[in-house]
């Protein structure tokens, strides 16, 4: 028996421990909004929050998720109503076929929540879904939606009022990997 | 207030007369595609269903001796099929009836599907794949272009050619020999996969009636109800097909579907049970169709001024394995060989060949990415031969009112070619930058000449460039950079007579609830169908577009539009929704006596007429436009209702040491006659635009064996966010008289320019002319290297070799 947070409420699943989490999200929880495109770590497509910070569902055994606060598409809405996010990608036209869009959503909301009211720059946004692999939009889009939802949220004040910047988005264990040359270069640069 | 309730919230919230065409609405399913609600094949609970394996060919051409299951295997609850249980016909219909549903004896490419298997639980029957054994009797594989034109092997009639076409206008040789300059160049594009997120997936059911019930991620529902009625011998009212949300398609479920549907649908036949095929990741790329590659040579004779004379195109593609739409590929890239560009004299033959590789097919653009990539660098090959601006000799060349193509049509109405160029060069800033990039490049060599490699002199700056920043320089990195551009164009439709053959038919009928609704097979892949077509019915009507139902495409409910594919969707089929609305508006006006004023009095009317009438439908189907003329035999004539016209201009950064290269902008615009909805056109650019940046400069399949030996996303790369630039789209409108509200084919346009800008802008960046792509970074270093690709205009007249590459 397994033990964890899904989208605010506790929840208990009888499964093998080394069952995907995002498996058992989806059959188990009955919640597909989680979605496969590859299984091994590369599109993104399988992105939940875990504890705040993204991963790739795919490779994550459930069991690792004991205790832990699970995060998914379904559970970004606010009260029912889709939060400032959900509502630009649906007016700024950044999900088109939106197979990619749960594990886009998670990311970016991530990416938000550590930018407490500041509006990430492009540059920022683009690195922070460099894991979350779209094929339909050119992720222009996807980039200008999530920085009108961090304008919108800013300017609602709904975030915090000090400019720090976000803490370190390591992605221990399940880090994807950056799989762009351009991403691996920039990425290798920033740690050294 | 009992009347008000029933009402549906839209037709509440909007009273005035709503505006829809031209506005960008709220995408229809859009909230249920931001709260995971909507459910794509994988996501469909059934009931018993068992899950489908394939086993595949593991040669590439050969017999099969003999296959055996293997008896220390536990094979209970294991379905087994294999072609002897197909009861029709063992074949995909398509274009020709050459391809098995599965493989009776011969194999003609590797992943050819042999066995299906299905079992309850998914990791039974992927153990069960492991334990069937297959004998082969192997034979040599043909799998490049030239080893099939030089007949390695027979694999298909007598010469290995599935199509050949010839286009010809004018007297090319005499063209030719009258020219001031002849430039020849060879060009070469490799496999490009369509790389949906989600992979290819149908589910299967038998029907109480005795018939078939197939699901799936799909573009083309009456492809696969085509392919079914054949293989299983069923009256076309016996088998029901229908599109679940499709994640993505690009040309891949144009004709797969067909083969993966008839998978799931033999097994569930077999078993009774329903059954689900879903592929992962390796299984889609390794079996999958692919975009044809292409080898392409131009003999272009042109003035000193920089005019068009004569130009010899000779095109050959792979096909390979099958027949299935290469003839249908080969003809659009054909006819969009010589580029929008004025020519008195063309020739283009074109060559479809057969390989033992899996059947390459659709994929967006269809061909014409492939023969503009080459023509487009070709013109950047021939400016600087000539000294010219590549800007300036395109201005000189490009199409205008009144130009007549290779196929001998007359371009007689919005012919957006010169503006498209323009409107990029203007928002590119183009002499500007290109002046400044190669000043910045000179700065940059010779700081480095002294200093060597350790870069003491400069750029010490820790940190690189940002994206639009100041000069590269950074960390004694030799960086340069350039700026290209490319010009292209695409036909909207079913080339030549293929519109009229397919006789597509649509229909708008009134729900119960006294709602317009859109029934067509027309499928929603991302693209927006849905939401375009909504609008083309609302802005008709005078009702807003969430008013407009729109039926799933289901072969049980909805009439054959035609295939989702060819750019045709807004422009061929949403013309006929709008003459359906305009057949409805009329005729519940006169009901009515008197004008529909909002959605609400549509609905009262509606439902009057529901209760006094009975149903209200109205079918239209595609008439061709009586200026429109196609011989097929001699390929000539008016090969497209209309063509829309598109510039692409990018500036990249390359690495003199390592051959990455990075696209620091992108600059797309595109006359598409009228975009119905602004943000999905440009949608559709930003996305098709970055699929180019991909062909061009990341996406390589490679082979070992006639396998595809990267069948990962690892090793299989797309652009991420961080590879694409940032976009700017500009939208030019020259409307069509012919489309609705003006619009034409925005879709597939967007594919053709973005690789050959590229290539231009690494050759303006570092003088290397790169004449096949991917420029991947071993392809770009060993180009840096070879010293005879380099530039240099020649001025003696007579044959000018580039582009060597065999
Ligand atoms: S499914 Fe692709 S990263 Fe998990
Ligand atoms: S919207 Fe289709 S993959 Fe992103």
């Amino acid at each position: 028996m397994i033990e964890f947070v899904l989208n605010g409420r506790g929840r208990r699943v009888r499964v093998p421990p080394m069952k995907r989490l995002l498996d058992v999200l989806r059959e188990d929880c009955s919640l597909p909004g989680t979605k496969e495109g590859c299984g091994e770590g590369e599109c993104g497509a399988c992105s939940v929050l875990l504890d705040g910070r993204t991963v790739c569902s795919c490779l994550v055994p459930v069991v690792q998720v004991r205790g832990a606060r699970v995060v998914t598409v379904e559970g970004l809405d606010r009260g029912g109503r889709p939060s400032a996010l959900q509502r630009a990608f649906i007016d700024l036209g950044a999900a088109q076929c939106g197979i990619c869009t749960p594990g886009m959503l998670v990311t970016a909301a991530e990416l938000l929540r550590h930018a407490r009211g500041r509006v990430p720059s492009e540059e920022e946004v683009r690195e922070a879904l460099a894991g979350n692999l779209c094929r339909c939009t050119g992720y222009q889009k996807i980039v200008d939606a999530v920085r009108a939802a961090a304008r919108g949220a800013s300017r609602d004040g709904a975030a915090g009022t000090s400019g720090a910047r976000a803490p370190g988005r390591s992605r221990a264990g399940t880090a994807r990997a950056k799989r762009s040359r351009t991403a691996r270069t920039k990425r290798s640069r920033r740690r050294g | 207030m009992a009347r008000r309730a029933r009402l549906p919230r839209a037709s509440r919230t909007v009273l005035r007369p709503p505006a829809s065409v031209g506005r960008s609405v709220p995408r229809l399913e859009g909230l249920d595609k931001v709260t995971g609600r909507a459910l794509y094949v994988d996501d469909l609970r059934v009931p018993g269903v068992l899950h489908g394996r394939t086993v595949r060919s593991t040669i590439a051409r050969g017999r099969i001796k003999r296959v055996r299951l293997d008896p220390a295997f536990d094979w209970s609850g294991v379905v087994v099929a294999d072609h002897r249980d197909i009861p029709g016909e063992n074949l995909v219909a398509l274009i020709e009836d050459d391809q098995p549903l599965l493989a009776a004896e011969e194999i003609h490419h590797a992943e050819e599907p042999i066995l299906l298997l299905a079992h309850e639980d998914p990791e039974r029957v992927e153990a069960a794949t492991r334990a069937v054994r297959i004998e082969y009797e192997p034979l040599e594989p043909v799998l490049t272009i030239e080893d099939s034109l030089a007949r390695k092997a027979p694999l298909y009639r007598d010469d290995n050619v599935f199509k050949n076409i010839l286009i010809e206008r004018g007297d090319v040789e005499r063209g030719l020999a009258g020219s001031d300059l002849v430039i020849e160049g060879e060009y070469r594009c490799g496999h490009q996969e369509q790389l949906y997120i989600e992979n290819n997936g149908m589910i299967a059911e038998r029907t109480p009636d005795g018939g078939l019930l197939v699901r799936g991620s799909l573009q083309c529902p009456y492809y696969v109800h085509k392919a079914l009625v054949r293989a299983f011998a069923l009256p076309p009212d016996k088998v029901r097909i229908v599109q679940t949300v499709t994640g993505g398609g690009f040309g891949g479920k144009e004709e797969y579907p067909s083969m993966i549907g008839g998978h799931a649908a033999l097994l569930a036949w077999k078993s009774g049970r329903p059954v689900k095929i879903v592929y992962d990741r390796l299984e889609d790329i390794a079996a999958t169709t692919k975009r044809h590659p292409a080898a392409i040579k131009l003999r272009t004779g042109v003035r000193r001024d920089g005019t068009l004379v004569a130009n010899a195109i000779d095109i050959v593609m792979d096909g390979g394995a099958y027949v299935t739409l290469s003839p249908v590929v080969l003809s659009r890239g054909a006819i969009h060989a010589a580029g929008p560009y004025r020519c008195p004299n063309v020739s283009i033959r074109a060559r479809a060949v057969a390989t033992n590789t899996p059947p390459n097919g659709a994929f967006r653009g269809f061909g014409a990415p492939q023969t503009q990539f080459a023509v487009e660098c070709h013109m950047d090959r021939i400016a600087a031969a000539l000294g010219l601006d590549p800007l300036e000799l395109r201005r000189r060349n490009a199409y205008r009112l009144g130009d007549v193509t290779p196929t001998g049509q007359v371009l007689r109405e919005s012919v957006g070619a010169l503006e498209a160029l323009e409107t990029a060069a203007r928002r590119a800033r183009w002499a500007e930058r290109r002046a400044r990039h190669e000043r910045e490049n000179r700065d940059n060599e010779a700081r480095e000449r002294p200093a060597g490699l350790g870069g003491a002199a400069a750029g010490r700056r820790r940190g690189e460039t940002s994206r639009n920043g100041a000069g590269p320089r950074a960390n004694g990195r030799r960086l340069r950079r350039g700026i290209g551009l490319a010009l292209a164009y695409h036909g909207a439709g079913f080339t030549g007579s293929g519109e009229v053959k397919l006789g597509s038919i649509a229909a708008l009928d009134l729900s119960h609830d006294g709602r317009p609704r859109i029934l067509s097979a027309s499928t929603e892949i991302g693209q927006g169908t849905t939401t375009m077509f909504a609008q083309l019915v609302a802005e008709t009507l005078g009702v807003p577009a969430d008013f407009v139902a729109v039926e799933t495409p289901d072969t049980g409910l909805v009439p054959d539009s035609g295939p989702t594919v060819a750019s045709r969707t807004c422009m061929v089929v949403g013309g006929l929704l709008e003459k359906c609305a305009r057949a409805m508006r009329e005729r519940l006006e006169l009901f009515a006596e008197r004008p529909i004023r909002d959605a609400r009095d549509f609905q009262r009317i509606a439902r009057r007429f529901l209760a006094e009438r009975g149903p209200l439908r109205f079918e239209r189907g595609y008439e061709k436009p009586p200026e429109i003329e196609w011989d097929d035999d001699r390929y000539r004539g008016d090969a497209y209702g209309v063509f829309s016209y598109g510039c692409c201009v990018v500036e990249v950064e390359v690495d003199l040491d390592t051959g990455e290269t990075r696209v620091l902008r992108t600059i797309a615009t595109a006359d598409i006659g009228k975009a119905i909805h602004p943000i999905l056109a440009a949608g559709q650019i930003e996305g098709g635009t970055v699929q180019g940046l991909g062909y061009g400069l990341l996406e390589e399949v490679r082979w070992k064996d006639g396998r595809v030996w990267n069948h990962q996303l690892t090793n299989y790369i797309i652009p991420t966010s961080m590879d694409a630039s940032p976009i700017e789209v500009v939208i030019v409108e020259l409307p069509y008289s012919r489309g609705p509200f003006g619009a034409k084919g925005v879709g597939e346009l967007p594919m053709d320019a973005p690789a050959p800008a590229i290539v231009a802008a690494i050759a303006h960046a570092t003088g290397a002319r790169i004449d096949e792509i991917p420029v991947t970074p071993e392809r770009l270093l060993e180009g840096l290297r070879d010293g005879a690709r380099r530039d240099g205009s020649r001025s003696s007249p007579g044959s000018r070799r580039g582009g060597k590459r065999s």
